[in-house]
């Protein structure tokens, strides 16, 4: 007889590449963070916890925790209020134009933060071009309102009300409608239903966003850092960067042991949210094939009017501002038609050596980030849906942290990790590569969770087919898992693209002359007084942004359920 | 040749049996079907046969090669088998057309694009699809797709073709025109087709030889009519067909004549040759008859009228429900004499 033992390949070659990439995964995404942690509890090399003391008694690092805290608490409280109210009226009301609501609704969350305080307070305070313009300027000398905690408060709130909309949003559609309709049979009307059913059900969904939306706003670094350090008002990743780029690697230690402390409260928060989110899902059941739309009656117009206005004032305006910062020949004169110019525009995108430089470098990195993500997370996506090893549950359950983590722990992490590679001299810290190898690590879970997401639609049948039909490993891969991902590997490479290409925090911290990124250069053009300059440079980016969203929601339909997240 | 061999084949998931100590034989070119209630392990079984599951005990030959051995923990992977697999969801490829989905099987083993197209052409001719060939998955009915899960397991002549739930999705129309379409199919090509299926009507219509399984074992396995007719156990009596299972008071053979003592009068049973002792009988329709003077006195409980003849559900005096059939047309209610004659008898423990 012939024996079978000879031919044990199929699955074992899919065992093989499973490891073969989560180990990459894992050192790409994990080991960082690993790394960070071992630097904490040590000195030079033996295990130590006096530096850790010594740091966290400086009065520096309790100022900057407690406004960390004040800052992250109530900004996430300005994200409750306004998310909240549009989940619950655009999710349970007959509102008209939701789905344009919602893509407006998107967008703070999208354009990188330095850019929201860039345009903030370009409609703010004396020198503010559109004010002027209208003629409603402070007088000069007045106070710039945002330079302050109330300001970093506001703006980290219109920055993440996005996140509590989201997972309100996808918590009340979860609920059954019978659920409510059972309710209204019953008796009960408007806002008792709501008070009594819906709040309930969905204050898993709320506690979750809320805590994520705490997590997200303390790791914050634009805002704070355009609004804050003006103001001498530092926050834990502010200090963090200010003790880096005033003395360089010298305090890597000790930053080190400031990354470890926002890294502790993130990860409570994270905790806090993994909890509520298992709680979710256990008692819903029923159908929800309807969303609900309770009428508003004749309350309908003006409470749209009262939303659009909100949209208006933090979407609009702010933009507004920008662009009359950037059409004026310097800062201050105000905008008329015959001082109106493209002056900034042109020295910006055209004559500054650093722009186009940075804008090669971050189409690069978040070019090659999204590249290299499909290609690793689309074959680990499936592999880790087929065989569920123990490793790869663990991995799966892991993998969302360098994402969630504040980017000041990961970019100090990589640091670490980087700056001495093992066995050389060699030092990726100074290159693109650092700054790359941090994209991968961060972004990595903005890939792979869309990936995924299709693929757990995806009937199993249709790759034993292809297996009953003799086709290997690599075939049914290239032939048929490949193909119908497809449209969410797409929608998660732009989105990868997206974030990548305007992001800050890293970069802030890993940069270096010639490696800078557009946000860094934002970031500089600003401190350095080229408002203008950095105005029209922000206009070109948001612009990229719309552009790339619009394309996505164009899409859409083609996309399976969970891909794109803003259509939960 | 290609016979399917399963010796003392178990499997378990996570402790839990779903699969016990089954060993048979499936004989090359026969329809096979595997029928029991859901939750039997009929889909367990036909994925050990196709390589998606690899057995926890026992060992699976295909012809003379070795196809997996829990012994030594040998399994050779699905695509290396030749086994063609029609699932119930269908499981065409959404983005290939109807011909490549056909087409891919022969794609994959390398053949020339003029022999692949011959083929692919003759295999959707045999199912009737020529004209769908440039259609997409999602631009066919329900049974069409299904024609094309069937052609592209054609396609490459498997040595064995197995068949999960297939037509669990299609209405009923449909689906006495596709039992038509898998027969006249076995017929044409002659391979070995193993059919899992949870409705006995749609066994007993197609297959050669039925494996009725309960509780991960096989109960019985053996043709439709001596399932029928010659249940091993008080499972497959009461599964197969319509059947109360009664128990037997007394016990003679002399010779060849059997004589029972059943729900209080004797009567004249049958068994296999082999059987000592038996210890229950299968009632069926055919084994009562309606007289007027019959020994065993039963009230009608129930009438259902099965077209051209009713279905009664009477009781007996001493309370077993007997079905019986008859043209006439009985009230609830009303009291009827039944005589029995003959039945099958077997032992249970
Ligand atoms: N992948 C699996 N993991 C755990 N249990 C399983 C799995 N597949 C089947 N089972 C269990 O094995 C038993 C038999 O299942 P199955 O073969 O699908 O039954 P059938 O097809 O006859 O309805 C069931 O109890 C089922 O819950
Ligand atoms: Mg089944």
């Amino acid at each position: 007889m012939m024996s079978a033992t000879k031919h044990q390949g199929g699955s074992r070659s899919e065992d093989r590449l499973l490891s073969a990439i989560l180990v990459l995964a894992i050192c790409l995404t994990l080991a960082p963070v690993l790394r960070l942690f071992v630097e904490g509890v040590t000195d030079q090399g033996s295990p130590s916890l006096g530096l850790m003391r010594d740091v966290l008694a400086q009065p520096s690092t309790l100022g900057a925790l407690k406004h960390s805290l004040v800052t992250a608490g109530f900004g996430t409280l300005v994200s409750l209020v306004l998310g909240s109210a549009f989940a619950f009226l655009v999710a349970l009301t007959d509102l008209r134009a939701k789905a344009a609501l919602v893509f407006c609704l998107m967008i703070p969350m999208m354009i990188p933060p330095q850019i929201t305080a860039l345009s903030w307070t370009q409609i703010m305070g004396p020198s503010s071009v559109l004010l002027k313009t209208l003629g409603i300027a402070p007088p000069l000398g007045a106070k710039q309102p945002l330079y302050s905690p109330e300001g970093i408060i506001f703006l980290l709130g219109i920055q993440h009300m996005s996140i509590i909309f989201l997972t309100l949003r996808a918590g009340l559609r979860a609920i059954p409608q019978d659920v409510v309709e059972a309710a209204r049979i019953s008796g009960a009307k408007g806002l008792r239903t709501w008070w009594q059913v819906v709040m309930p059900l969905t204050l898993p969904s709320l506690a979750a966003g809320t805590a994520i939306t705490f997590v997200t706003a303390l790791g914050n670094f634009g805002i704070p850092a355009m609004l804050g350090i003006p103001a001498g008002y530092a926050t834990l990743p502010t200090l963090v960067y200010q003790k880096l780029a005033g003395m360089g690697t010298t305090v890597l230690a000790e930053v080190s042991v400031l990354a470890m402390l926002i890294g502790a409260v993130a990860v409570a928060g994270i905790l806090v949210q993994r909890l509520f989110q298992s709680r979710q899902k256990l008692h819903l059941v029923g159908s929800t094939s309807r969303p609900l739309a309770l009428p508003l009656g004749a309350a309908r117009l003006p409470v749209e009017i009262c939303l659009w206005a909100v949209v208006f004032a933090i979407l609009v305006l702010p933009m507004f501002g920008l662009l009359a910062t950037s059409l004026v020949p310097a800062y201050g004169v105000s905008l008329r038609l015959d001082t109106v110019t493209l002056a900034s525009w042109y020295e910006v995108l055209f004559r500054q050596p650093v722009t186009s430089r940075a804008f090669t470098n971050s189409f690069g990195l978040a070019a090659g980030a999204s590249v290299a993500l499909m290609v690793i997370c689309l074959p680990l996506a499936w592999l880790m849906e087929r065989r569920q090893t123990r490793l790869a549950r663990l991995f799966d359950s892991l993998l969302d942290l360098p994402y969630a983590l504040p980017g000041v722990v990961l970019s100090i992490a990589m640091i670490l990790l980087l700056i001495k590679l093992p066995f050389t001299e060699a030092t990726l810290y100074g290159t693109i590569w650092i700054i790359f190898l941090a994209y991968i690590a961060r972004f990595f879970a903005v890939m792979f969770r869309p990936v995924q997401a299709s693929l757990k639609q995806f009937d199993p049948a249709m790759d034993e087919a292809a297996q009953s039909v003799g086709a290997s490993l690599y075939r049914r891969l290239r032939d048929v898992i490949f193909p119908l991902s497809a449209p969410a590997a797409a929608a998660g490479a732009i989105l990868v693209f997206l974030t990548a290409f305007n992001e800050l925090t890293v970069s802030a911290l890993l940069w270096s002359s010639g490696t800078e990124t557009l946000g860094v250069v934002i970031f500089n053009l600003d401190d350095s007084g080229e408002t203008g300059m950095a105005s029209a440079l922000a206009m070109t980016i948001v612009l990229v942004v719309i552009v790339l969203m619009a394309l996505i929601q164009l899409f859409s339909r083609r996309f399976p359920k969970g891909v794109v997240p803003w259509q939960t | 040749m290609a016979d399917i061999d399963l010796s003392s084949i178990g499997k378990t998931f996570a402790g839990t049996p779903a699969l016990q100590d089954i060993t048979t034989r499936f004989d090359d070119g026969a329809f096979i079907a595997l029928l029991g209630p859901s939750g039997c392990g009929k889909t367990t079984l036909l994925r050990i046969l196709a390589g998606f599951e690899e057995p926890t005990a026992g060992s699976l030959h295909i012809g003379n090669r070795e196809m997996a051995n829990a012994q030594t923990g040998a399994n050779l992977p699905p695509e290396q088998r030749n086994i063609g697999f029609v699932f119930q969801s269908y499981a065409l490829w959404p983005h290939m057309s109807v011909r490549r989905n056909v087409s891919y099987p022969l794609e994959i083993r390398g053949l020339s694009r003029a022999e692949t197209r011959r083929n692919t052409d003759a295999a959707l001719a045999s199912t009737g699809l020529e004209r769908y060939a440039d259609r997409m998955p999602s631009d066919l009915s329900g049974g069409q797709r299904q024609r094309v899960a069937l052609a592209r397991c054609l396609v490459s002549d498997p040595c064995a073709v197995l068949l999960d739930e297939p037509l669990a999705n299609l209405d009923v129309a449909l689906r006495a025109t596709m039992q038509g379409v898998f027969t006249d199919f076995h017929k044409r090509t002659g391979a070995t087709m193993v059919y899992v299926t949870h409705d006995q009507a749609e066994a007993m219509a197609m297959a050669d030889r039925i494996a009725v399984m309960d509780q991960g074992r096989i109960q019985q396995f053996d043709t439709p009519q001596n399932l029928y007719e010659r249940p091993k156990n008080r499972f497959v009596a009461e599964f197969v067909g319509r059947g109360t299972v009664v128990p037997v008071q007394q016990f003679r053979t002399d010779g060849t004549a059997q004589q029972a003592r059943i729900l209080g009068t004797e009567v004249s049973v049958q068994s296999a040759q082999h059987a000592a002792r038996v210890s229950h009988v299968c009632l069926r329709p055919e084994n009562l008859t309606i007289t007027e003077t019959g020994h065993l006195r039963s009230k009608v409980a129930r009438v259902t009228y099965m077209g051209g003849k009713y279905l009664l559900e009477t009781v007996t005096d001493c309370g077993a429900r007997l079905f019986a059939e008859t043209r006439a047309r009985f009230d609830v209610g009303a009291q009827l004499g039944l005589t029995i004659t003959t039945p099958w008898a077997f032992s249970e423990d």
